[in-house]
Formats: structure tokens, C-alpha cells, sequence
């Protein structure tokens, strides 16, 4: 089965790390990749740019309306997902776990709809 | 046979037969859709007379026939389908399986019920469906929803399992220990409620208490020597030994200090204590509701609540507290301290407890307060304690009870 794993964190907490730590986080999430690239379970992913950059679309009555921002304001925002092909639940959850973001941010595990399930 | 024998005969074998079935069709959904078919051409033949030598492999073979009649009566997937018949025609369960490959099914499903991805009522909910075999209604009753809410939310469960991919498993070595807990957290939930309802005109629901000792004897027969499940089942076994004994004719709450122990279930006590020794000689971390269970023996074995060994009672709910601290067993500790230390020393432990902001909420906490402060004779202290505890119960019984202390303290 194919899951998506959303990271959600704390940006404005996340932004306040020194260049160190930085650093540290984006070897791990490196390491992190690797691994599940090596294992198979990898079928993408990517960072996002924080919610600074965002922009919201919505089409009413044939107009489309712009806003700027996330859709909806959270303590946490998503920041990444992942991709990954899994066996079950059991295994996206452990795949999910080691994502270094879910030490301080929470991560949401979602199968992808498959059409002929 | 008559109906009530069939039934009977349904409500033994319900789990059994549907954790067969769905490792045989390998779909939750469909395999109990089936099984309830199943069961309405057993009520037609049975009760003509046509009763099978071996029930439970009447129904899953007669289920076994119903899914491929379904699968083929859902004409979408054609193609696939006939694949899918195929299989489960070639699963054919032998005619005499292995005891243990039944007793995995079975293990498979309370694990698959319990598992974490579902909230820890919806687990409740789904093992009183599918493991005990509850009827839709029946659970529904247990969670005091209406049975069309209680039905979308076990639809939407079931929908879960197949959809986000939970699988139909007892789990590996390295997370056996951690899902066993949540395993025993849902039957001690399904217990609690029996023991003392949450809210309602009656005390307790044996019915609840019943099911979830039945669900850890089961459960102790498939995993046996394991210090959890026996500490549970005993836990379970010397509380609910004592039910005879905790309500008046009329319904209204008797104390611990003022039952007469003559009631209490002698052989249930002493099966409880028996599995506390068993218990005790598994190796191993001490377990919490082993120690829980320590602490009901030691209640159940004293002659009196004075001669209560309140002294060791304390001393355990200390363990307890080392093991997993929380602010629950913080209370028990206090409560127990109290008839060693006296009530004013209790007191300040509880009133710690609430200036941390612990147990907001938890209507227990005012009840053992007023108690404390009654036995201290601060009585208007311990009168509006005791309406505080008023107001945050729903249960009758209670509310009676403190009316009750309040009226005596006159």
C-alpha cells in the first residue's frame, strides 16, 4: 500500500534553531532518506517552504479568489511529506516514527486512494 | 433446538467462527457481513432439527459460500473477482484445523480490535461487536449512543482496517508487549464500566464485568504466563467477587466498611488469589495490575476493614506509583494512607493533588476529600465537598450516597 506522510511542526519554533542545529536536523533527515530509498519504501518527497510563502486558492461563482497564507491558521504546519510503499499501518506508523521531525512535530499517516480498493 | 439454544450456541462461537472466516476471505467487512447470514440460515435449519455435529465449522463453512455468493453478486470488479472466488474456494478450512492456528485467528483478531490506530472507544466498541460477539444495539447501550450512531462508527472502523491497511496479525516479538498493554487497557475499560457505570440508575452492569472476564480468561489461555493478563484476570475476578456485597436490595451503594464479607463470591476469591501467586512467579518487571490485584487480595483476604493490612496496602499503591505515576493512584494512595497516617495527613496529599491541578475534573477527587474531612469533623467543609462530588457524578447511586454521608453528619 502507498501511504503519504505529512510533517507537521512548529515554524516559527522550528525557524529559531541556530545554524548548528540546522545543520544537525538536515543530516538526519539526509541519513533518514537514504535509508528508506535503500529499503524500498521510497517513492518521494520534499521540504516545504514555511507558510510565509503560501497562497490560498478558492473558485466561487466561476471567480477565483486569492488569499494569502495557509487555509486555515494551526499551531503546527505542514513543512514535508513523504511518499512511501508499505505492507500495512504497522509499517508506514515505524517508517514514520523515524522521520526526525516527529521528535518535536507530529507526523499524519494517510493511505493514498487506490481506485480499484 | 429451541431459539434460545441456537443463540446460545451463536454467542459462544461468534468470534471464534468470524476470526476464521476473515483469515479464510481475508476481508473484515465481508467476513461478517457472511457470518450474519450464516447465522439466519442456522436459525431456519437448527431449529428444524438439522443441528450440525460441530457448529462452528458449520458456520464458517456455510459463511465461506456467502462471501462468494456476495463477491458475485457485486458485479463492479469483474475480472478480479473471479480471481478472488477462486481463493477463497481453495481456502477451504480442514475439516479438523489445528487447535492453535484457531486460537492465532483468534489472537489475530483482539489484537486487529485493539489496535492503536483506533481511538481507545472505538477499540472498546469493535472487541464488544466482533470478539464478544455484543449485538450492535448492545454495545451501543454500553456507550449510552443511540444504536444508529454506535453502527456508523463500527462501519466506519471496519472501513479503517481495510482501507489504511491494519493488518490482521499478532504483532512481532518487539511490539508484542506494548499492543498486549493496549489489549488489556480495552478489557479493563469494558470492566471499569461494569464495575461502576458512568452514569445511570444502576451501580453497576454485571453484564460488562462478566464479558471482560471472560475476554482475559481467553486471553490467558492463548498467552499463558504472562504476568499482565494473569494480574488483570485476577484483579478482575476479587473486585467482581465482592458485587453481591456493594448494593442494598433497593439499589443504593453498601461502603467496603460496611459489607458484610459473608456475601462476597468465596471460590471467585479464591481463583483471584490463586492467579496472584501464579502471577508472582512469572519473571519480570512487576506489573501494574498485578500489583492492583495484590492490593484487591489483600481487601479480599482481611476478616474485617479494621483488620485490614492497610499498612501493606499502602506500601503497594507506593509501587504502583513508581511504576507509572499518575494522579489517580495518587488518590488510592492517599485514601489508603489515610487509615494509617490518620485522614489530616491523607488530606494534604489530596489537596497537593488539586493545587497541581491534577484531576480536574475526575469526580472521585471531591468524594475522597469530603471523606477525609467528614472523618476530621470539618463538617462544613466535608458538606460542601460533598456537593461538589454531587455535581460531578451522573451515576444515582453515588448521589445518594453522599446525600446520604450528609444527612449523617447532622
Amino acid at each position: 500500500m502507498q501511504y503519504l506522510l505529512m510533517i507537521y511542526q512548529n515554524e516559527a519554533e522550528y525557524a529559531k534553531n541556530d545554524e548548528a542545529t540546522s545543520q544537525k536536523i538536515l543530516a538526519e533527515y539526509q541519513a533518514f532518506t537514504q535509508s528508506i530509498v535503500q529499503s524500498g519504501n521510497y517513492k518521494g518527497g520534499d521540504r516545504l517552504r514555511p507558510t510565509t510563502t503560501a497562497t490560498t486558492v478558492r473558485v466561487r461563482d466561476g471567480k477565483t479568489l486569492m488569499t494569502d497564507g495557509p487555509f486555515a491558521e494551526t499551531r503546527e504546519q505542514l513543512a514535508g511529506y513523504y511518499l512511501i510503499e508499505a505492507k500495512d499501518i504497522d509499517a508506514a506508523t515505524a517508517i514514520a516514527a523515524r522521520i526526525p521531525s516527529a521528535r518535536i512535530g507530529s507526523i499524519e499517516v494517510r493511505p493514498i486512494w487506490e481506485h480499484d480498493k | 433446538m429451541t431459539p434460545s439454544e441456537i443463540d446460545r450456541i451463536f454467542r459462544d462461537e461468534a468470534g471464534r467462527a468470524l476470526a476464521t472466516l476473515i483469515r479464510l476471505v481475508g476481508d473484515f467487512d465481508l467476513a461478517e457481513d457472511a457470518l450474519q447470514d450464516a447465522f439466519a440460515v442456522a436459525l431456519d435449519r437448527w431449529a428444524a432439527g438439522e443441528v450440525p455435529a460441530n457448529p462452528r465449522a458449520w458456520l464458517v463453512n456455510v459463511a465461506r459460500h456467502k462471501v462468494i455468493d456476495r463477491i458475485r453478486r457485486q458485479a463492479v470488479f469483474r475480472g478480479k473477482q473471479e480471481a478472488l472466488v477462486h481463493e477463497i474456494e481453495l481456502n477451504v478450512p480442514a475439516a479438523d484445523e489445528p487447535p492453535a492456528m484457531l486460537d492465532d485467528d483468534m489472537l489475530r483478531l483482539i489484537f486487529t480490535c485493539c489496535h492503536p490506530a483506533f481511538a481507545p472507544e472505538v477499540q472498546v466498541a469493535l472487541t464488544l461487536r466482533t470478539v464478544c460477539g455484543l449485538s450492535t444495539t448492545q454495545v451501543a447501550r454500553a456507550f449510552l449512543v443511540g444504536e444508529e450512531a454506535m453502527a456508523q462508527r463500527l462501519v466506519r472502523a471496519k472501513q479503517k482496517i481495510r482501507l489504511a491497511g491494519i493488518p490482521y496479525e499478532v504483532p512481532e516479538r518487539e511490539e508484542l508487549a506494548t499492543r498486549l498493554e493496549g489489549v488489556l487497557a480495552v478489557i479493563y475499560l469494558v470492566f471499569t464500566e461494569g464495575y461502576v457505570a458512568t452514569s445511570g440508575a444502576d451501580l453497576m452492569r454485571p453484564d460488562f464485568a462478566i464479558e471482560a472476564i471472560r475476554l482475559a480468561r481467553l486471553l490467558d489461555r492463548l498467552m499463558p504466563d504472562r504476568a499482565g493478563i494473569k494480574g488483570l484476570l485476577a484483579l478482575m475476578l476479587l473486585h467482581d467477587a465482592r458485587r453481591a456485597g456493594r448494593e442494598t436490595a433497593a439499589g443504593d451503594i453498601v461502603l467496603l466498611e460496611e459489607q458484610d464479607r459473608s456475601l462476597w463470591d468465596r471460590a471467585q476469591i479464591e481463583e483471584g488469589l490463586r492467579l496472584v501467586d501464579d502471577a508472582l512467579r512469572v519473571p519480570g518487571l512487576p506489573q501494574p495490575y498485578l500489583v492492583q490485584a495484590a492490593i484487591a487480595a489483600l481487601h479480599a483476604r482481611a476478616p474485617s476493614y479494621e483488620q485490614t493490612d492497610w499498612r501493606q496496602i499502602t506500601g503497594l499503591y507506593g509501587v504502583l506509583l513508581r511504576i507509572g505515576p499518575s494522579p489517580v493512584i495518587e488518590l488510592n494512595h492517599a485514601a489508603a494512607l489515610s487509615m494509617v497516617d490518620g485522614p489530616a495527613r491523607a488530606l494534604d496529599l489530596v489537596d497537593a493533588i488539586s493545587a497541581r491541578g491534577g484531576l480536574r475534573g475526575y469526580a472521585l477527587l471531591p468524594a475522597v476529600r469530603a471523606d477525609l474531612l467528614r472523618r476530621l469533623g470539618r463538617k462544613d467543609e466535608a458538606r460542601e465537598a460533598y456537593q461538589a462530588a454531587t455535581a460531578a457524578t451522573q451515576l444515582e447511586p453515588l448521589r445518594r450516597l453522599y446525600a446520604r454521608r450528609v444527612r449523617e453528619m447532622r
